[in-house]
């Protein structure tokens, strides 16, 4: 008798043990996921209460916000530029890392700091006097007899000058593939070489597919925070020059918090929600063309 | 794969090379914050010819009433209870999490790892309007609290992963020695999970004392700003005053987060690599 009410108490235990979260989870994020979505469909600036509108939000930012439009586009180029480009470099050099050379750990240390200092206002001022008209990188390129370039005032090369920065700070990722890297059972490889595959092929065969799972991981979490990117763009160029590197974060912030307009500015982040949610969803339905896993796709 | 001697030049080459354009603009930060502004700007070289070393001393004070020791308390009474928080909830939360069979225990692990990937920008709005009833705007609240709940999968998960790899052997032992499933986790779990806790605390103040958007948002008045606004507010406050003490004030702001980088370098590459999750 005894025993049964205490193997009962057991199995809820464990809901006491999560109780905070799903306090948190239900304060913190269902109830304003869910609000947002409600909000998107009222007129609310926070001083009357929220009145419905229909879909008056969605139907004016379609068609009628020319901001939208160039946010969205803004935005796109900046994560199909900055994603792979910081993965392809992140993978590049966890390769390189990979092989056993001395002095990894001091390498390994110099590429992963600026993921640490990552968004930080003091790393946006860093980069605004780097590629200032007459800072030190024109001056570089001058002693090489590079012509200077504008790289925060020209609007066709701003939104790559923050895009550097996003590159710049490839150390997270490239700690994910070095750590997958090592996970790789050295087996694998001895039975390659007993087969008398090359160094290539084994690299080809064994190295890239048993890493294609943390690439996929890699590219859906990069991707979700660069459409998201907010403090370089504000900090650096405050989406100028031209709207040039006008991303969809200063969009929302500018309407959400300087027109205090919330309703639209949740149908705003909704719209970004599901375009998130429609490029992870196609990167997860191309994923078992391209990622391979151990257990033939099961998990 | 081995690499051969002669491609091991290589990458030696390729990785000093490469290291040296990570870490440059850190060296320029710093060596910098020195100069006038004339060294700043219009030169190329690293070190200049005259140096100014009051420019950490000026930048400090600040360009109003509120100098950089206000924001750095501001700072430091924001972070410290957050990183608490954190450790304590994630804690208490993985461990039901790993150690126990509950009712729709496998709903609940994939909301959660859902939440990881919920962008913060959907539920912004809603939170704020929330925050703004509750009567928390320009306090450290917004902050503060959600960590007390566990808001963050990422560190959940984090320790979830770390408890995992711990013997079950261990709780079952325990057990018989008369402990409770409390006492478990205070008394045999959590000596044995101090890496996975401090790569929990280490993060989430690496990733507080940087935030900028939640700050800009939630912070008003001056007198509660933190370091990454303060240091904005400079930058827009003295266009024409020293270029220097803006960057000496960057040093400063990133000082601290190099600092425990290098002293616990150990445990953010362990702690990124038990979840498989970016930092």
């Amino acid at each position: 008798m005894f025993k049964r009410t205490k193997r009962k108490n057991y199995r809820y235990i464990g809901l006491l043990y999560i109780l905070p979260w799903l306090i948190g989870l239900m304060i913190f994020q269902l109830y304003p996921f869910f609000m947002s979505f409600y909000y998107s469909f009222t007129n609310f600036n926070m001083v009357a209460p929220p009145s419905f509108i229909g879909l008056d939000n969605y139907k004016e930012i379609f068609t009628n916000d020319p901001g939208f439009t160039q946010a969205l586009k803004v935005t796109s180029l900046y994560v199909i530029l900055a994603v792979p480009v910081k993965l392809a470099f992140a993978l590049f050099i966890a390769l390189i890392l990979s092989a056993k050379l001395k002095g990894i750990n001091l390498f390994r240390t110099v590429y992963y700091l600026p993921s640490i200092l990552g968004g930080s206002v003091a790393i946006a001022v860093l980069w605004r006097f780097l590629f200032m008209r007459d800072g030190v990188v024109n001056n570089m390129l001058g002693n090489l007899g590079i012509p200077s370039i504008d790289w925060l005032g020209n609007p066709d090369v701003a939104l790559y000058t923050l895009g550097l920065l996003s590159v710049w700070q490839f150390g997270s990722s490239m700690v994910l593939f070095l750590a997958g890297i090592q996970q790789i059972p050295g087996d694998l490889y001895e039975a390659g070489s007993i087969d008398g595959a090359s160094k290539t092929r084994m690299f080809f065969k064994i190295t890239v597919p048993m890493l294609t799972p943390i690439v996929l991981f890699n590219l859906i979490m990069q991707m979700v925070n660069a459409f998201q990117e907010f403090t370089g763009a504000f900090v650096i160029t405050n989406g100028g020059p031209m709207k040039s590197t006008y991303l969809y974060a200063l969009k929302l912030y500018e309407e959400a918090f300087t027109f205090f307009k919330m309703g639209y500015a949740s149908a705003l982040s909704w719209i970004l929600f599901v375009i998130i949610m429609v490029v992870t969803g196609i990167i997860f339905k191309t994923s078992n063309r391209w990622v391979y896993y151990e257990d033939g796709g099961k998990s | 794969m081995r690499s051969e001697p002669r491609n091991k030049w290589l990458s030696y080459l390729l990785l000093i090379l490469f290291g040296l354009v990570m870490i440059y603009p850190l060296i320029w930060l710093f060596v910098s914050s020195f100069k006038t502004n004339q060294d700043i700007f219009g030169s190329s070289r690293l070190f200049a010819d005259t140096y100014v070393w009051d420019s950490y001393k000026l930048g400090w004070q600040g360009t109003g009433l509120y100098g950089f020791d206000t924001f750095f308390k501001n700072t430091l009474i924001l972070v410290i209870p957050v990183v608490i928080f954190t450790i304590v909830s994630s804690v208490i939360v993985a461990y039901g999490f790993a150690r126990f069979n509950f009712p729709l225990k496998t709903l609940l692990f994939s909301l959660m790892m859902a939440t990881l990937m919920l962008p913060d920008a959907t539920i912004l709005i809603p939170r704020y309007i929330l925050f703004n009833e509750l009567g928390w705007l320009d306090t450290y609240l917004p902050f503060i609290v959600p960590a007390a709940f566990a808001t963050s999968a990422f560190f959940i998960y984090l320790m979830i992963q770390f408890y995992r790899g711990l013997p079950r052997d261990l709780d079952e032992s325990a057990t018989i020695d008369g402990c409770n499933s409390f006492t478990i986790l205070t008394r045999v779990l959590l000596p044995l999970c101090k890496p996975a806790i401090f790569s929990v605390g280490l993060f989430q103040f690496m990733w507080t004392w940087n935030d900028f958007f939640n700050s800009i948002i939630y912070i008003s008045s001056v007198s509660k700003f933190t370091v990454s606004l303060g240091l904005r507010l400079s930058l827009d406050a003295s266009s024409a005053v020293s270029w220097n003490q803006v960057l000496a004030m960057s040093v400063v702001a990133v000082l601290p987060c190099i600092l425990l980088f290098f002293l616990a370098q150990k445990y953010f590459v362990e702690g990124i690599s038990t979840t498989g999750l970016k930092g």
